[in-house]
């Protein structure tokens, strides 16, 4: 995966959102294989990737997510999109 | 941008200890869970360590000894997130909170339904987190039907419920409709989010309410950091996470302040904390103090927080590593100095490590180490007093002294709820004890000693002038207390109604002043005609003057008085109280029970009682002075 790097800090945060070191993230990954992954801890989750790789996402991007793997295309979308930020995060 | 707790310390070993304290027996452990809440955290981490402790205690428990708080919070949009960062808020303060989380919407009927979950629950506190949406988005809004219906809310939660109402302010997330004058359109929302939070403000203490004020820390953060319309709109959460731990500290200072969890007394280094610059090198002429320089304008400013917050009640000391004249010498002589000698409650300059000097303090001062917030501009001397006395607060001051305040300010350690007279006189009630401390030690012997002190005993039930520092009293003394019973204003205000109940309220006057109230006892005539002392407690500061003997004379014609042939007193064991595990014994009560947890009943049979020997006079109180506060 070209875009590993990003899977690596998503699993990351979601172990530490999740309290469970186990999770193991691909793109299939989807809420329903993560036992705590709820419509709740799915807001928590979100904002916690935006404070953590200092991204914003926009309502309509969140709306059409189905698995890990779409999220981590919009996040190497704007990671690219601002390559300064890219560097530190 | 989240609120990151910046007061607190980074834990470089915070995964290990954590990992750790799962290990450990629930008294351990939840020490170790505390220690790490004391450390600088975001709302990911803390809400891993919240599902830790959690899943720790549903496999080992919690902890006997430490209080628990049944908090309910009710409100109109999502909540749920909030929960970990009140938790963990109250863990720094040593409670444990067991938490209801109403359902969405629902707070009216949850209320005045009996059968409702929210009763069965049985809270201490409600907190009522009404979002501004709800109050004031929709077009017919009016400030004072918003009002009237919160109040509403208050007398239900406290005459049915019996429980201390914390109200949040709302938070102001309206745009203007005018702009800067926003208020003489008196229909925007905006105005009347304004026109709720004065009336808020206006209504709490008559109301015997405590409010969380958002909407002054959204003011310090910024909004953007408490409110997103995005998150608003997707899940209905009016705080944001990057909030929930200010949010969660914010409610734990509240509660920790109904506890008596709130700190003391301000101890403070000199050099660079004070006033810029070494004392013992710089000299007088060489410090850095005062206008003329930026940052002895910052060192000013220190000490004039310092000594605005010691004429509310808090108790300023210092420790320094210094000799203890050239200490003094700023104090005395240096011009632009706002804090004076007589401020200081102990001052203490010396050589000797500043954790062994602060225990010395909390002991001068007859509190305890947790009463106390140690300010140094020193991370190491910080860092030694951290380890060596993980009780103390240490708050991270930043590098530059113009951010003291500030940070002194956020970290909240003095949070209170009333201010009393005796809270006004505190720094002279101190003082004064420093100079009977002297007389002790300039006389010989203790009954002449008591003798030249002049005391006055004056004693009435509990009456509803002094019903809030009674309040105060009962739930913030630890040492000098018997059963170490909480109670909230509204149980004080039943059992002042009810006859089978003698309540005592003691005040000691003497040659330096007057000492304010120092006893509080609370009886009950049980089945057997005996009355059974519920509650003894008594300031530390009036120790060794014969105080409890003329107590329990005072209580002996009162029992007598409703018809009891026997006192029974309780002695339940905390970790503060060892002082008077001898108590009934000294007074020549009869061990009748001592059980396995250290609790111990004794009696003292009324029969044949006579008064015991004092040195002082004893008079019955008709007028208590009259408050300064606006209510009764």
């Amino acid at each position: 995966m070209e875009n590993a790097h990003i899977y690596r800090q998503l699993e990351e945060i979601f172990r530490e959102v999740f309290d469970d070191d186990t999770i193991a993230l691909t793109p299939q990954t989807t809420a329903a294989d993560i036992e705590d992954w709820d419509s709740m801890a799915h807001i928590g989750l979100i904002v916690a990737i935006e404070q953590r790789m200092k991204i914003k996402f926009k309502t309509s991007e969140l709306e059409s997510l189905h698995n890990v793997g779409q999220l981590a295309g919009i996040i190497e979308y704007k990671l690219e999109a601002q390559p300064s930020r890219a560097a530190t995060a | 941008m989240p609120t990151d707790l910046s007061w607190l310390p980074e834990r470089a070993d915070w995964a290990e200890t954590l990992a750790h304290a799962q290990q450990l027996a629930p008294e351990a452990a939840f020490e170790a869970f505390q220690a790490l809440s004391n450390s600088r955290m975001d709302f990911v981490r803390a809400g891993k360590l919240d599902k830790t402790i959690q899943r720790y205690q549903a496999r080992a428990g919690s902890p006997a000894s430490w209080p628990v708080i049944r908090l309910a919070l009710l409100g109109s949009s999502t909540l749920g997130h909030l929960l970990p960062g009140i938790r963990i808020g109250a863990l720094r303060r040593g409670l444990l909170v067991e938490s209801y989380e109403g359902p969405y919407g629902l707070y009216r009927q949850e209320l005045t339904d009996p059968r409702s979950g929210l009763q069965g629950f049985r809270p201490d506190v409600i907190c009522l987190a009404l979002d501004a949406q709800h109050l004031a988005g929709s077009e017919h809004a009016s400030a004072e039907s918003a009002l009237a219906s919160i109040r509403e809310c208050w007398r239900e939660a406290r005459d049915t419920l019996h429980a201390v109402v914390i109200q949040q302010t709302v938070l102001p997330i309206h745009p203007a409709l005018m702009g800067n004058n926003e208020e003489r359109l008196q229909e925007s929302p905006a105005s009347v989010v304004q026109q709720i939070n004065q009336g808020l403000r206006r209504h709490a203490e008559p109301d015997g309410v405590y409010l969380l004020s958002v909407d002054t820390w959204a003011a310090i953060d910024g909004l953007s950091t408490w409110y997103d319309p995005a998150l608003w709109n997707r899940s209905k959460q009016e705080i944001h996470p990057h909030a929930s731990n200010t949010y969660g500290d914010q409610l734990g200072r509240l509660l920790g302040a109904l506890r008596g969890r709130s700190s003391k007394c301000l101890v403070l280094d000199l050099d660079n904390t004070l006033w810029g610059g070494v004392i013992g090198d710089d000299g007088l002429e060489g410090i850095i103090l005062g206008q003329g320089s930026a940052v002895g304008e910052a060192h000013i400013a220190l000490q004039r927080y310092a000594r605005q917050l010691s004429q509310r009640g808090v108790i300023l000391a210092v420790c320094s590593k210094n000799d203890e004249a050239n200490a003094l010498s700023p104090f005395e002589q240096h011009a632009e100095m706002i804090l004076k000698r007589k401020d200081i409650a102990c001052f203490v300059a010396n050589w000797q490590d500043k954790a062994s000097n602060l225990r010395e303090i909390a002991q001068r001062l007859n509190i305890g180490l947790d009463s106390l917030v140690f300010v140094d501009d020193n991370p190491m001397e910080r860092g030694l007093v951290r380890r060596e006395l993980p009780m103390v607060s240490v708050p991270e001051l930043p590098e530059d002294p113009s951010g003291y305040v500030d940070c002194l300010a956020r970290a909240g350690y003095f949070e209170a709820l009333h201010i009393t007279d005796e809270d006004r006189e505190r720094a002279e009630l101190y003082r004064a004890n420093a100079e009977r401390e002297s007389l002790r030690s300039s006389t010989t012997d203790m009954g002449s000693f008591l003798d030249a002190l002049k005391m006055e005993l004056t004693w009435s039930s509990f009456d509803m002038v002094g019903l809030k520092r009674i309040v105060q009293l009962i739930n913030k003394t630890n040492q000098f207390n018997l059963t170490t019973r909480r109670y909230t204003e509204p149980e004080v205000a039943a059992m002042m109604d009810d006859e089978d109940v003698v309540t005592l309220q003691l005040r000691l006057t003497d040659i330096y002043g007057d000492n304010g109230v120092i006893a509080l006892l609370i009886g009950r005539r049980n089945r057997d005609r005996a009355l059974e002392i519920d509650t003894w407690l008594m300031s530390c500061r009036v120790l060794g003057r014969n105080v409890e003997e003329a107590t329990l004379n005072i209580l002996a014609a009162q029992a007598e008085a409703l018809g009891c042939n026997a006192l029974v007193g309780v002695f339940k064991p905390t970790k503060k109280n060892q002082m008077v595990q001898q108590h009934y014994e000294r007074l020549g009560f009869d061990l009748i029970e001592a059980s396995e947890d250290g609790s111990s009943r004794w009696v003292l049979p009324l029969r044949g009682f006579t008064p015991l020997a004092i040195r002082m006079q004893v008079t019955e109180g008709v007028q208590w002075r009259t408050p300064t506060s606006i209510d009764s």
